[in-house]
C-alpha cells in the first residue's frame, strides 16, 4: 500500500494492498510497511549511551568524539541538550537529552479542577498556549457530552489560527536567527508581537491566556475586534513578500536549507512525527482537514505539503501556513456567528456577572463552581487537534470527581524530537543548528 | 443544576446487550463513541503488528495510568482490572479513525513487551512511562529515565507518590 493511496483512496475496505491501482494488484509493499524499523536500524543514528558510559569512552583514543551541545546553547530553543557522536565534523549518532524543564505538569493536573486545569496546560507549549487549552477543554467536554454554541466554536477557531500565526512567526524569527539572519529575527518578533497584542486585547494576556475554558470561552470578543484584526491581517501579505526576498529567494538561505536534514514519509510515520515534519515529506495529513474538529469543515483553506522532506520544505510549509491561517481568519471575521460565547449549562459555566449582584442563588452557584468545581462523569477519552507542531493530544481519565484522575498530554514536540538523530545523521555539525531549528521543538511541551 | 445531562449517559450503556465485539482476539468497548480494545500483554505486540499491516500505520501515544485510587468499571468483560494500565493510541489515516488499546499491567510484575519493533517512535514514550510509572518494557533498546534525573528514586506519576506541599505561613496553620 503506497503513501499516495493512503491519501487519495477514500473508499474504505482496501487495506490488503490489492486492487489499489488501475494496473491491477501491486506486487510489492513499500519497505516501511513491511518493516520501518529495519530501515531505521540500518541508518543507526540514535545514540543510546548513558552519561557514565560516555565518560568512560572519553579516555580511549577512539576515532569518534562525543561532544555535548546545550542545554544552554543558544540555538537549542530552550534547554534541549544533545550528545553528538562526531567523526571529524560529521555527525554520526545523536542523543537528545531532555527533562531540564520537567515540572511535573501532568501530576499537577491531577490536583487541579477542570476549571483550574487550563492555567496548567496553557504553560506547556508556551508558543501556542491556546491549543493546549483547547485540547484540554475538548477532552473534558467530550467526557461531559457538551455541545457548544456556534459562536464559541468560531471564537476558538479564530484564536487558534491567530495563535498559529504568532507561533509560526516565532519559528521564522528563530529559524532566521539560527542561520545568521538577524534582520529576520527582528521582523519575525515584530509580527508576532503585533499578533500577541490582538490576543491580549481579546484574552487579557499576551501568553498563557486560560481563555478557552470547558463550556466555551472566558469572555466574548471585545468591541472593535474586526477592525483590529483586519488591520493586522492587511499588513501581513506585504511583509511575507519581504520574507520571500530576504530568505526564500536568497541563495545563501537556500544553500543552507535545501537538501539538509531530509526525512522520508516512511521514517516520519514510523517515528510518529506529525505536523510540518510529516507534511514536508509530501504526505498531506492535517487533522483540520482529515478529521475536522471545531468548524474547520466549514472554512476554506489548503493543506501545505513539501516534496523533499528537508529543512527548506519545513520552512516553506510554515511560511505558507501563515497565508492559510490568514484565509481562515478572514472567514472568521466574515462569518462569525452571533449568539453566546459559552454554553449556558449551569453545571459547568458560572452565572453572568450581573446576575451575581441581584441573586443569592447565582452567588452561591458562582462560589461553588469556583471552589468545588464541577463533577465530570467517569470515563476516559483521547482527543487530538492540529497544533502548529503536529498532533496535540489529550488523554483524560475521570473518576467522577471534579478533578481529572489522569491528564496526559501527547506533545507533538516530544515525539517529533525523535526524528532529530535521523535528520542529523551524516550531516555536518554546522547543519545541526539548522536542523534543530526546523524541527521547531518547544521545550515546555517536550518536558511538561 | 444537580441532574446530570442525559446525553452523556446514553452512549456508554448499550455495549452490554449484544455479544461482545472482538478485534484480533481482544474484546472491544466504546468510551464516548471512541473504540477501545483490551488486549492482554501477550496479545499486544502481535496485535499492533497486524493492525499496522492493516493500515493503522502510526502509533501516536503510549501513556500509563495508575488505577490505585480508582477501581473503575469500564474494563471489558473477561478482563481482570489491574493496578496499572498502558494505553496505546493508534491511528489509521485511511479510515480516519483512532483506536485505543488498554493493556492491564499487574503491580507485582509491571512489565510490558515493547512496541519498538513495530513502531520505533514509541521509544521516547515508553521511556516516559517507565520513568514516571515504573513499568518496564521488555526488549526496549534504551530503557532509562527520560524526564527525571538519572539517579531519581521513585516514580512520580504513581498515585502513592506524594505530591509534596509548601508550608503556609499563617500562625495557626500546621507547620509541615
Amino acid at each position: 500500500m503506497t503513501i499516495a493511496e493512503h491519501n487519495t483512496n477514500d473508499t474504505p475496505g482496501h487495506h490488503d494492498g490489492t486492487h489499489l491501482t488501475s494496473e491491477g494488484a501491486q506486487e510489492m509493499d513499500r519497505r516501511a510497511f513491511s518493516g520501518g524499523v529495519e530501515v531505521l536500524r540500518e541508518v543507526g543514528s540514535v545514540l543510546r549511551l548513558s552519561e557514565a558510559e560516555a565518560g568512560a569512552d572519553a579516555t580511549d583514543d577512539a576515532e569518534t568524539t562525543i561532544i555535548n551541545m546545550g542545554p544552554q546553547h543558544p540555538s537549542t530553543h530552550g534547554v534541549l541538550r544533545l550528545m553528538l557522536e562526531l567523526d571529524g565534523e560529521t555527525v554520526l549518532r545523536t542523543k537528545p537529552v531532555i527533562g531540564y524543564l520537567h515540572t511535573g505538569m501532568e501530576k499537577t493536573g491531577e490536583t487541579l479542577t477542570y476549571l483550574q486545569g487550563g492555567t496548567n496546560v496553557t504553560r506547556m507549549d508556551y508558543a501556542a498556549p491556546i491549543f493546549n487549552e483547547l485540547v484540554f477543554s475538548l477532552a473534558a467536554e467530550k467526557l461531559l457530552g457538551l455541545k457548544l454554541p456556534p459562536r464559541a466554536v468560531w471564537i476558538r477557531m479564530l484564536l487558534c489560527e491567530l495563535n498559529r500565526l504568532t507561533s509560526h512567526f516565532l519559528f521564522l524569527a528563530t529559524n532566521g536567527m539560527d542561520l545568521g539572519s538577524s534582520s529576520m529575527m527582528i521582523y519575525g518578533w515584530r509580527e508576532r508581537e503585533e499578533g500577541l497584542r490582538i490576543l491580549e486585547m481579546i484574552t487579557g494576556l499576551r501568553m498563557n491566556h486560560n481563555f478557552v475554558r470547558v463550556g466555551g470561552t472566558a469572555a466574548d470578543l471585545p468591541d472593535g475586534w474586526q477592525e483590529r484584526l483586519s488591520t493586522y491581517l492587511e499588513s501581513i501579505p506585504a511583509r511575507l513578500e519581504e520574507y520571500e526576498v530576504l530568505m526564500t529567494n536568497q541563495p545563501i538561505w537556500r544553500d543552507r536549507l535545501q537538501g539538509v536534514g531530509t526525512i522520508s514519509t516512511e521514517e516520519a510515520l514510523a517515528l510518529g512525527a506529525t505536523g510540518p515534519i510529516l507534511r514536508s515529506t509530501g504526505y498531506a495529513w492535517d487533522l483540520r482537514r482529515e478529521m475536522p474538529y471545531l468548524a474547520y469543515d466549514e472554512v476554506d483553506f489548503d493543506v501545505i505539503v513539501g516534496t523533499y522532506g528537508d529543512c527548506f520544505d519545513r520552512y516553506a510549509i510554515r511560511l505558507n501556513e501563515i497565508r492559510e491561517s490568514m484565509k481562515i481568519l478572514w472567514q472568521c471575521i466574515e462569518n462569525m456567528p452571533a449568539g453566546d460565547y459559552r454554553m449556558q449549562d449551569k453545571k459547568v459555566t458560572p452565572p453572568p456577572r450581573a446576575r451575581i449582584d441581584e441573586s443569592m442563588e447565582a452567588l452561591i452557584h458562582h462560589f461553588k463552581i469556583f471552589t468545588e468545581g464541577f463533577k465530570v462523569p467517569e470515563g476516559e477519552v483521547y482527543v487530538a487537534i492540529e497544533s502548529p507542531r503536529g498532533e496535540l493530544g489529550c488523554y483524560l481519565v475521570s473518576d467522577g470527581s471534579a478533578k481529572p484522575y489522569r491528564m496526559h498530554i501527547r506533545g507533538p514536540s516530544f515525539v517529533n524530537l525523535q526524528v532529530l538523530p535521523h535528520l542529523m545523521h551524516g550531516r555536518l555539525l554546522a547543519d545541526a543548528v539548522a536542523i534543530i531549528s526546523s524541527v521547531d521543538p518547544i521545550m515546555g511541551e517536550v518536558d511538561r | 443544576m444537580s441532574d446530570p445531562d442525559p446525553a452523556t449517559e446514553e452512549p456508554v450503556a448499550p455495549d452490554s446487550a449484544p455479544e461482545p465485539e472482538m478485534l484480533h482476539g481482544a474484546p472491544v468497548t466504546y468510551s464516548r463513541d471512541q473504540r477501545v480494545a483490551h488486549p492482554n500483554r501477550e496479545q499486544l505486540v502481535p496485535m499492533v503488528r497486524t493492525l499496522r499491516d492493516e493500515g493503522w500505520i502510526m502509533c501516536l501515544d503510549v501513556a500509563g495510568v495508575d488505577y490505585l485510587a480508582h477501581p473503575r468499571a469500564d474494563v471489558a468483560e473477561g478482563i481482570a482490572p489491574e493496578r496499572f494500565e498502558v494505553v496505546v493510541t493508534l491511528i489509521s489515516h485511511h479510515l480516519r479513525e483512532r483506536l485505543r488499546l488498554r493493556v492491564q499491567v499487574p503491580e507485582s510484575d509491571p512489565v510490558v513487551p515493547t512496541l519498538f519493533e513495530v513502531h520505533p517512535g514509541t521509544e521516547a514514550m515508553e521511556r516516559e512511562v517507565f520513568d514516571l510509572f515504573g513499568i518496564s518494557f521488555d526488549g526496549h533498546p534504551d530503557l532509562s529515565r527520560i524526564l527525571m534525573p538519572e539517579d531519581w528514586q521513585g516514580h512520580p506519576l504513581r498515585k502513592d507518590y506524594a505530591i509534596g506541599r509548601i508550608p503556609v505561613q499563617f500562625k495557626d496553620a500546621p507547620s509541615r
